[in-house]
C-alpha cells in the first residue's frame, strides 16, 4: 500500500484515503466543438503509460476531497512529487536530480 | 522434432531420459528476418507458429526481453471461457475455444485443457439480467452457456455458499461446459517448440529497445540488447509492455497498464471441480492439478511496471472468496504474484494493422488474454501475413477509439441502478 | 513405545506430561514441544508421504521450512486444517493429528506404486503423453491426473473461529528474534523510539534456543536471553511471538501474522485465532538468520535423514535425541557440532563423513577425543531402510573418482549442505540480490525500502558476529532516525562458527540416471529432473522451476532453490546469476485465509447500507434486494402472496388510490454558487439557464464519450441552488466525475458540491388521492394544479418537519417526493401511513416502481441503457440542449460511430401472443436464420401490466424508432416470440393523470 503526499492537507497518508485518477495534464479543450474526431480521441483515450516517471492524478477521496497531481515512477511505485492542480508541471530532471 | 507418446517416453526412460533433444534451440539473432515478432508469450509464439504453418512464413523471430512465458501467460489464472456478449467477441474468443479443444494434438504437447465449466454466479436482479441477456446471446451466436438455479449451481460446485442469508445470496448462474483450465506454461512450451521446429528462432533476454522506420515510414527492424535486426514487418505483441515498445515507433495507444495480483492456496486433495467466478463480489476460483485452489484478484487502482501489488487488495479477495466459500476459512495462502496487464478504454483487445506499414499490434487483453490465446495468434498471423485482418479480427482496429465503435463487454455488463 | 527423551536437556517442561493421538494413536509429550519433537520423542520419524510418488518421510528440519512433515490437525468440529507443518504445530491435551497424501495408511500406501514408476515419471511427463487416444483425455486421463492431486484433504465445514486485524505505527519493526534481531532491538530501542521484535517461533531467541552451551557476556546463554528479554520490555520493546512477517508491501508496510490459540489446549472466550496486522515501520530490519541446505544424493528422503542442525534443535531445544546410532554427512563444519552435542546425550555418532577432503584441526580433534570415526573426502551414495533409514553407502572420493563403497548402519542420517541466508522478505522490497562466490550464495545488495538486513541474512556466521551485526544495524536505524544509540553487542563464548562448500548432487559410483537424489522433497523432484529440464532446453531458472515443480511445493523453495539453482547452473554450464533466482513471493508462510479475510466476513464482509424506513420494512415482512450496497424493499407480501401477486395489488393500488415508496437511496447532491447555473449546464445535456425556482427538470448526464451515464430529477431551489439526485448506484460516481470537472476543468467557477444522499431521506406518495392525502400536512405550499404543478419544487414543512418537497412521478401518477432530515423519516412516515389508511395507502418496494415507469416508458440507467447507448438511442433527444455551445458529452456525441445510422434504439415490445418476455432475451428480424443468427437487439425490461392488461417490455432493436409497427422475433429455446414494435409509452401517453 503506497504512502501518498496530499499537498493540500501537507500530510503523508496511507493509500486507501485516496484514488487514482488517471494522467495528469490531459487538457480538455476550451471549445470541444473544434476538436476533430482525432483530437477528441486523444483527449478520451490514448495515454503515454510510461515506464518510469508518470504525471498523474490522484484524488484524496477520504480526505480534503481535492483532486491533485503527482510524478510517481511506476517501475517502484516511488512517487517523485506530489503538487497542487493547477500548479505548474515539474521537471522531469528536477526531481530525478533530488534522487541520485 | 522429436515426437512425444508414451511409447517415447517409455523409451527414453529406458536410457534414463538422457537423449531427449532440446525442446526449442537457443537461437542468436541473425541479421534479417521477414517478420520480427515482439513479446515471447502465448500470444507472440503461436503468431509464429500459425505464420509458419500456415502462412508459409518461416523466416521469423521471436524476440523476448526475458524468458518465453514469463509474462502474463505464465502468471494468470489460465481460466478459458467463450460466453462473451457481443457478437465479436464471442466469435473471437469461440475461435479460440475451437483451437483449444486439439491444441494437445496440434502441437504434440499436453497443454492439459480441462473442459471442467466456467460457472458465473449472479447474487443480485441486475446480475440475472445481465446474464441471461449474455445465455440468450451465446445461445444464438452457437456459443453454449446455460442457467442454473442456485441449487444446481451448488450441486455443481458443491463447496459454494447459497445460503439466502449472505451478503450477496447466490440467486443462479450461467454455466459454459465447454470451458475450463489449461496448464499455462504448455502452451507457451508446446508454441514454442512447435515454431521453433518449423524453423522460427525464439530469442530469449534480448530486450527490444526501439522499433525502427525508414525514410518512408515503413519499419525496417528493431533495435535490441544484441544490436539491430532487420524486418520486413514487426508485430508487436508485448502484453503490459507494449505501450513502451510501439511508443519507440511512434505509435500511441489507448492503453494503460495495471499490476494484477493472483494467488494460490496450499494444495489440498479434489475439492474444487470447476472454475467459479463471481464479478459482483470480485472472486474467481479453481483448483489446479497440483491441488492448489488458483485465485484471481482484481487489479490495483493505480499503472505500475512494478509487478508488485498491495495487501489490500488481497486481503478483499481472500475475504470474497471465504464469503462465496466459507469452509475454505482454513486453508493458507501459499504464494501470491503480480503480473502487467494493459487496458484499453473497452477492455477489448486490439488486434490490428498500425498507422505505421509494416507494423502490427496485439494487445489490451486487460485480465483475460490467457484463454484467447491460439485464436488471437491465429488470425494476428492472418493479419501479419496477408496485411489485412482476419473477418474475426476485423472489428478489434485502433480504429474504433475515434469512431466511438467500443466492442465494450465491461459496460454492457456493469452499472448498477 | 520407546522413548528418545534426554532428560535434563532442552526447554520443555518434562513435569507437564500432554496427550495428543497421531492417526488415532495415542502418544505423551510434555509442554513445549511441537508435533514433531514428541514424535521423535516416542521413536517416530515417519510422518508423511511426499506428493508424486508417496515415498515414506519423516520431518527433515525442525522450523517452518519443513517440507515433508506436514499433518492434519483438528479441534473439534469445524477446526481442521490441512498440511500443518508438525514441526511448527505446539501439541496440547487432546490435539488430533493424522497423517496425509496416503491410503490405506502412513505405513501402507497404495499409491507408492508411483515410486516404481519413477523412470517413467520423469520431470514433465505429463507433456508428452495423455494425447492418445483423442477421446480420452476428458473421460480417462484427466480425471485420473486430478485424482493425484494435493496432499491434505481440504476442510468441509464453516469455520467457528474468528479472525482480527490491526494497523500499527513503529519506527523499528524487527524481524526475527535471534541473536542478530535482539541486538538490533537493543540498540534501535533509544530515547521513545518505538521498536517492535516479531518472531514466528512460539518464544524469541533463534538459533540462541539451540545451543546451550554458550556463554554470554559471562552468563549461561539461556539466562542471558531471560534477562535481555525482560530489558528490552523495560525499554519499551514490543516482542511479538507466534507471529510471522509475511510480506514487505511498498513503503515499509509489513503484514504479519499472529497465531493466538492455536497452541492452547482450551480456546479463550472472544479471542480471535490469528490476527492479521499491517505495520507501517519507519526502518525495517530483517534478521530472519539462514535456513540449512539438504545435501542431494541418492536416497537422501528416508525416514530419519534430516538436517543435521535440525538434529542440534531437536536435541538442544527439546531434549530429544533424533537417533542412538546416527551418521552425520556434511560439507560444512556446523554438522560437526551436531555430531558432538549427539555423542554428548548418549547417542553412539556412527561415523562423521564429510565431502570435504580436509578440515579444521580442532574438528578432526575433538571427534577424535568423542570417539567418532571420520571420514573425510567421502560421498553418500545410497541409503538403505523403507519407513526409517537402516544404512548409508559412503565411498571415497580422490581425484573425481569414486572408490569402494562402505555400507556403515545407522538409525539416523544428518546432513548439512551449509546454508542460505533467508532472504524472502527483502526480496518482497524487489531488491536486489548479489552473488557471492566464496559462500556460492546470494546476497543482499540494495533496496529502494527503507531496510537493513542483519546477522546470517548477510552471510555472516556465529553468533559474536549476528550480535554485533545486529547492534551495528539497531546503531544505524536509531541514527538514521535521529537518535544516537551507543549499545554494543555483548561477548559470546563458545561460539561455533565454521564454513564450508557448496556441493550439487553428490558424486556417485551408481547409475546417476537413476538416483533418487531428491532437491525439492515434497514435490519429489530429483538432481535428474533438473538435469532433464536443462537437457530440454529450459535454460532459465524459471523454466526449470516450472517444468520440473522444483521450489514450488509449500515451503516455496526455502530447501530446494539453492541446490536446483547450483544444479541447474551445473548443467548448464554457466554461472548462477546467469541462470537466475526464482523470486520469492509473498507470503513467506503460508497464511490461513481467515486471517487476511479477517473482519470482512458475513454481514461484515461489506457494509449494509440501510434507509431509516428499513426497520419498519423488515417489520412490514417485505422482502428485499441487493442495489450496489444499499438494501431496499423490492415488495410487501401479504400472507399467501407471491411476488407477483404482491406487486399486481401494489401496482393496482398506486394507480387506483394511492402507493407510499422509499425512495431514500436516490442519490443527492446539492450545487451551491454564483456560478451554480453554468455549472448545470455544463455538467448536464439540459438546458438550466431558463429553469425558474421552484421548478424541476429531468436532467441527462453524458461521460464525454457521449454515453449515458446517470439521470435524476433536479430542482432549482434559488437561483444559486440546484438539488441534484441521482440513481441509488451511482450516487458516488456522479458526484466525483462532477467534483472532478469543477476542481480540474472549470476550477474558475465559484461552486460547492455536498453529497446530502443520507441527509435527506426520501419518501415517495403516488396515486390519484396523493395530492388529497399530503396537501392537509403541508404547510407552506398550496397543492393545487395551479399554485404547484408537475415539476414544481419547494422548501416548506411536511407534518411539521422541515421538508424540500418536489411533485414528480416515477409512475404516471400525481406523485410527491418528501424530503426529511433523515432522523425525522420515520416519524414522516408513520404520519402519511396513518393519514393514509383512508385511502387504502399501500407500501410498494421496488419491483412495482420497475412495472409503474416502465407502464409509462421511463428508463433505468443501467438497466435499460448499459454505457453504450446514447441519449438519442434512449429516444431522449428532447433532452439534449442543442443551442448550448457545450456540455459533459456534446462532442463525444458527434463521434462517427454515434451519429450512424441503425444505432440501437429504445422501443417499446408487445408480444403478438401476449406472453412476457424474458429480461436480456436477443431479438432477430429473421427467425428462419441458422446459427450464429444476426442479432438486432435485446429485452432491457419486461413486466406483466395490470394497467395494459397484458406484459409489455421494453427492448434496444437496430433501427426501432423507424420500425414502429414492425414485427420482430425472439428465439427462445423452445419457440421463437413474435411481437410488435410500439412507442415506449403504454400507460396515459397524454399525461393527463398527472394533473390533480
Amino acid at each position: 500500500m503506497l504512502l501518498i503526499h496530499c499537498p493540500y492537507c501537507d500530510e503523508t497518508l496511507p493509500e486507501v484515503e485516496f484514488t487514482y485518477a488517471g494522467q495528469a495534464h490531459v487538457v480538455r479543450a476550451a471549445d470541444p466543438a473544434s476538436q476533430s474526431d482525432e483530437e477528441w480521441e486523444n483527449f478520451l483515450y490514448i495515454r503515454s503509460n510510461p515506464k518510469g516517471p508518470h504525471y498523474e492524478r490522484w484524488r484524496h477521496l477520504h480526505g480534503c476531497g481535492r483532486f491533485f497531481n503527482a510524478v510517481r515512477d511506476t517501475i517502484s511505485d516511488r512517487f517523485l512529487t506530489t503538487y497542487k492542480a493547477g500548479a505548474p508541471r515539474p521537471e522531469l530532471s528536477s526531481l530525478l536530480g533530488d534522487r541520485t | 522434432m522429436a515426437r512425444f507418446n508414451a511409447l517415447s517416453l517409455l523409451k527414453h526412460s529406458l536410457t534414463g531420459h538422457k537423449n531427449w533433444p532440446e525442446q526449442w534451440p537457443e537461437a542468436q539473432p541473425r541479421a534479417e528476418y521477414d517478420v520480427v515478432i515482439v513479446g515471447a508469450g502465448g500470444h507472440g509464439l503461436g503468431a509464429a507458429y500459425y505464420l509458419a504453418k500456415q502462412h508459409g512464413i518461416t523466416n521469423v523471430a521471436v524476440i523476448d526481453k526475458g524468458w518465453l512465458g514469463g509474462g502474463n501467460t505464465g502468471r494468470n489464472t489460465t481460466i478459458i471461457r467463450s460466453n462473451y456478449l457481443y457478437d465479436e467477441s464471442a466469435r473471437l474468443y469461440d475461435h479460440s475455444v475451437d483451437l483449444w479443444e486439439d491444441l494437445s494434438q496440434e502441437l504434440n504437447y499436453n497443454v492439459m485443457y480441462s473442459k471442467r465449466g466456467v460457472l458465473m454466479l449472479a447474487h443480485t436482479v441486475h446480475d440475472v439480467q445481465s446474464f441471461k441477456r449474455h445465455i440468450h446471446s451465446n445461445r444464438l451466436n452457437g456459443v453454449d452457456n446455460r442457467w442454473l438455479t442456485a441449487g444446481e449451481c451448488k450441486e455443481y460446485c458443491p463447496p459454494l455458499n447459497i445460503s439466502p442469508k449472505a451478503r450477496y445470496p447466490v440467486v443462479g448462474g450461467a454455466l459454459q461446459e465447454r470451458a475450463g483450465t489449461a496448464r499455462h506454461d504448455a502452451v507457451a512450451w508446446g508454441y514454442a517448440r512447435a515454431a521453433a521446429a518449423r524453423g522460427v528462432d525464439i530469442i530469449q533476454n534480448c530486450p527490444v529497445t526501439a522499433i525502427r522506420r525508414g525514410p518512408d515510414g515503413r519499419v525496417t527492424g528493431v533495435d535490441t540488447a544484441k544490436g539491430f535486426i532487420r524486418a520486413k514487418k514487426v508485430a508487436v505483441s508485448a502484453a503490459g509492455h507494449t505501450s513502451v515498445v510501439m511508443e519507440t515507433a511512434g505509435v500511441r495507444l489507448p492503453l494503460e497498464s495495471f499490476p494484477l495480483q493472483a494467488l494460490v492456496s496450499e494444495p489440498v486433495k479434489p475439492i474444487f471441480p470447476c472454475v467459479a467466478m463471481s464479478n459482483a463480489v470480485h472472486a474467481y476460483i479453481s483448483q489446479s492439478d497440483k491441488g492448489e485452489l488458483v485465485i484471481g484478484s482484481g487489479t490495483d487502482q493505480y499503472t505500475s511496471y512494478s509487478q508488485r501489488g498491495g495487501l489490500p487488495l488481497i486481503e478483499h479477495t481472500i475475504a470474497a472468496i471465504t464469503e462465496i466459500f466459507p469452509i475454505f476459512s482454513r486453508m493458507r495462502m501459499l504464494r501470491k504474484w503480480g503480473g502487467i496487464v494493459d487496458v484499453t478504454p473497452d477492455r477489448s483487445p486490439i488486434i490490428a494493422k498500425t498507422p505505421v506499414p509494416g507494423l502490427y499490434v496485439n494487445c489490451g487483453w486487460g485480465t483475460g488474454g490467457f484463454k484467447a490465446t491460439p485464436g488471437s495468434a491465429h488470425v494476428f498471423a492472418w493479419t501479419i501475413a496477408r496485411d489485412e485482418p482476419h473477418p474475426i479480427n476485423a472489428p478489434f482496429t485502433i480504429e474504433r477509439f475515434r469512431t466511438g465503435r467500443l466492442i465494450d463487454e465491461a459496460a454492457a455488463a456493469a452499472v448498477a441502478h | 513405545m520407546k522413548s528418545c527423551r534426554v532428560p535434563g536437556r532442552g526447554r520443555v517442561d518434562a513435569s507437564r506430561p500432554v496427550t495428543f493421538t497421531f492417526d488415532g494413536r495415542r502418544y505423551g509429550g510434555v509442554a513445549g514441544d511441537t508435533v514433531a519433537s514428541a514424535l521423535l520423542a516416542n521413536g517416530v520419524h515417519l510422518m508423511g508421504r511426499s506428493f508424486k510418488y508417496h515415498r515414506p518421510r519423516g520431518p527433515v528440519s525442525a522450523g517452518s521450512e519443513e517440507p515433508n512433515a506436514l499433518v492434519g490437525t483438528r479441534r473439534g468440529p469445524g477446526r481442521f486444517e490441512p498440511n500443518t507443518r508438525a514441526t511448527v504445530q505446539e501439541i496440547w491435551d487432546g490435539l488430533e493429528v493424522t497423517s496425509q497424501n496416503r491410503f490405506p495408511s502412513l505405513s501402507f500406501d497404495l499409491g507408492a506404486v508411483n515410486d516404481a514408476g519413477y523412470m517413467l515419471f520423469s520431470a514433465g511427463f505429463y507433456y508428452k503423453t495423455f494425447m492418445w487416444p483423442r477421446g480420452f483425455w476428458d473421460k480417462v486421463y484427466e480425471p485420473f491426473i486430478r485424482r493425484a492431486a494435493g496432499l491434505g484433504a481440504s476442510p468441509t465445514e464453516e469455520d467457528p473461529d474468528s479472525y482480527a486485524s490491526r494497523n500499527l505505527h513503529c519506527d523499528v519493526l524487527i524481524v526475527g528474534a535471534g541473536p542478530a534481531g535482539l541486538a538490533a532491538a537493543r540498540a534501535a530501542a533509544v530515547e521513545g523510539l518505538r521498536v517492535v521484535l516479531v518472531d514466528e517461533n512460539a518464544e524469541a531467541g533463534g538459533t540462541l534456543l539451540s545451543e546451550p552451551h554458550l556463554q554470554i557476556d559471562g552468563r549461561p546463554v539461556w539466562d542471558w536471553l531471560a534477562s535481555e528479554l525482560s530489558v528490552l520490555k523495560a525499554l519499551g520493546v514490543r516482542i511479538m511471538t507466534r507471529t510471522t512477517a509475511i510480506g514487505y508491501y511498498h513503503q515499509n508496510m509489513v503484514g504479519l501474522v499472529e497465531k493466538l490459540t492455536d497452541h492452547l489446549p482450551a480456546l479463550p472466550a472472544d479471542t480471535p485465532r490469528e490476527r492479521l496486522w499491517r505495520v507501517r515501520a519507519g526502518w525495517v530490519v530483517l534478521a530472519q538468520g539462514a535456513i540449512e541446505k539438504p545435501l542431494v544424493f541418492n536416497g537422501n528422503d528416508r525416514p530419519g535423514v534430516m538436517l543435521a542442525g535440525a538434529a542440534q534443535t531437536y536435541l538442544n531445544r527439546y531434549g530429544v535425541r533424533v537417533g542412538d546410532r546416527p551418521v552425520v554427512l556434511t560439507s560444512h563444519d556446523s554438522a560437526w557440532f551436531a555430531a558432538f552435542d549427539l555423542q554428548g546425550a548418549g547417542a553412539r555418532v556412527q561415523a562423521i563423513v564429510d565431502t570435504r577432503p580436509s578440515v579444521r584441526e580442532d574438528l578432526l580433534h575433538e571427534a577424535r577425543a568423542l570417539g567418532i570415526p571420520v571420514k573425510l573426502g567421502h560421498t553418500a551414495t545410497a541409503s538403505s531402510g523403507r519407513l526409517r533409514v537402516k544404512s548409508l553407502r559412503v565411498n571415497p572420493v580422490q581425484g573425481g573418482r569414486v572408490g569402494a563403497p562402505v555400507t556403515i548402519a545407522c538409525d539416523a542420517v544428518l546432513m548439512s549442505g551449509g546454508w542460505t541466508p533467508s532472504l524472502h522478505l527483502f526480496s518482497h522490497t524487489q531488491g536486489k540480490l548479489a552473488w557471492d562466490e566464496e559462500q556460492t550464495t546470494f546476497l543482499p545488495a540494495e533496496t529502494r525500502e527503507d531496510c537493513v538486513i542483519a546477522g546470517a541474512g548477510r552471510g555472516l556466521w556465529g553468533v559474536q558476529a549476528a550480535l554485533e551485526d545486529g547492534a551495528a544495524r539497531g546503531r544505524g536505524v536509531a541514527a538514521a532516525l535521529g537518535k544516537d544509540s551507543t549499545a554494543r553487542a555483548p561477548r559470546v563464548q563458545g561460539d561455533r562458527t565454521g564454513t564450508g562448500i557448496t556441493q550439487i548432487e553428490l558424486p556417485t559410483d551408481l547409475n546417476a540416471g537413476r538416483a533418487k537424489a531428491f532437491v525439492d522433497y515434497q514435490n519429489d523432484v530429483t538432481a535428474k529432473d533438473l538435469r532433464l529440464a536443462v537437457r530440454e532446453g529450459m535454460h532459465s531458472i524459471e523454466h526449470v522451476k516450472r517444468y520440473t515443480t522444483n521450489g514450488m511445493a509449500t515451503d516455496q523453495g526455502k530447501l530446494s532453490n539453492i541446490n536446483g539453482l547450483n544444479i541447474a547452473a551445473d548443467a548448464l554450464g554457466r554461472p548462477q546469476p546467469q541462470v537466475g533466482l526464482t523470486t520469492f513471493r509473498p507470503p513467506y508462510t503460508p497464511t490461513t485465509f481467515g486471517a487476511l479475510a479477517n473482519y470482512h466476513r458475513g454481514d461484515h464482509f461489506e457494509l449494509t447500507r440501510k434507509t431509516p424506513i428499513d426497520a419498519w420494512a423488515e417489520a412490514q415482512g417485505a422482502a428485499f434486494e441487493p442495489v450496489g450496497q444499499w438494501r431496499r424493499a423490492w415488495y410487501f407480501p401479504r400472507p399467501g402472496e407471491d411476488m407477483e401477486a404482491a406487486v399486481r395489488r401494489e401496482c393496482a393500488a398506486v394507480r387506483g388510490s394511492v402507493g407510499i415508496f422509499d425512495a431514500s437511496t436516490l442519490g443527492k447532491i446539492e450545487v451551491v454558487g454564483p456560478d451554480a447555473v453554468t455549472f448545470m449546464e455544463r455538467m448536464y445535456t439540459n438546458p438550466w439557464a431558463k429553469l425558474g425556482v421552484g421548478r424541476c427538470r429531468y436532467g441527462l448526464l453524458l461521460g464525454d464519450d457521449g454515453f449515458i451515464r446517470d439521470d435524476g430529477v433536479i430542482g432549482r431551489l434559488a437561483p444559486d441552488r440546484f438539488h441534484v439526485t441521482t440513481t441509488t448506484g451511482g450516487a458516488a460516481r456522479v458526484l466525483n466525475m462532477m467534483e472532478d470537472y469543477l476542481q480540474t476543468e472549470w476550477p474558475d467557477l465559484n461552486v460547492w458540491l455536498t453529497s446530502t444522499t443520507e441527509q435527506w431521506s426520501t419518501v415517495a406518495l403516488n396515486g390519484p388521492n396523493a395530492a388529497k392525502l399530503l396537501a392537509p400536512l403541508v404547510e407552506g405550499v398550496d397543492l393545487t394544479e395551479e399554485a404547484f404543478p408537475h415539476m414544481s419544487c419547494a422548501e416548506c414543512t411536511v407534518a411539521g418537519l422541515p421538508a424540500r418537497l418536489f411533485r414528480v412521478s416515477f409512475t404516471g401518477e400525481i406523485g410527491f417526493e418528501v424530503n426529511v432530515p433523515s432522523p425525522m423519516a420515520m416519524q414522516l412516515w408513520e404520519r402519511l401511513w396513518q393519514e393514509g389508511q383512508r385511502y387504502g395507502i399501500t407500501a410498494y418496494g421496488t419491483e412495482t416502481m420497475h412495472v409503474l415507469r416502465a407502464e409509462k416508458g421511463y428508463i433505468i440507467v443501467g438497466q435499460d441503457t448499459d454505457g453504450t447507448v446514447t441519449p438519442y438511442d434512449a429516444g431522449m433527444g428532447w433532452a439534449v440542449g442543442k443551442s448550448k455551445p457545450d456540455f459533459v458529452g456534446k462532442r463525444g456525441l458527434a463521434r462517427p460511430d454515434l451519429v450512424a445510422k441503425n444505432r440501437r434504439h429504445l422501443v417499446g415490445l408487445l408480444t403478438q401472443d401476449g406472453s412476457r418476455l424474458e429480461e436480456g432475451a436477443q431479438i432477430v428480424f429473421d427467425p428462419d436464420q441458422p446459427i450464429p443468427m444476426t442479432m438486432v437487439g435485446h429485452v432491457t425490461s419486461s413486466y406483466h401490466s395490470e394497467a395494459v392488461g397484458q406484459p409489455i417490455a421494453l427492448a434496444l432493436v437496430e433501427g426501432g424508432q423507424d420500425r414502429m409497427g414492425q414485427t420482430v422475433h425472439i428465439p427462445m429455446p423452445d419457440r421463437t416470440i413474435a411481437a410488435t414494435i410500439t412507442g415506449t409509452v403504454f400507460v396515459d401517453p397524454e399525461n393527463t393523470r398527472l394533473k390533480i
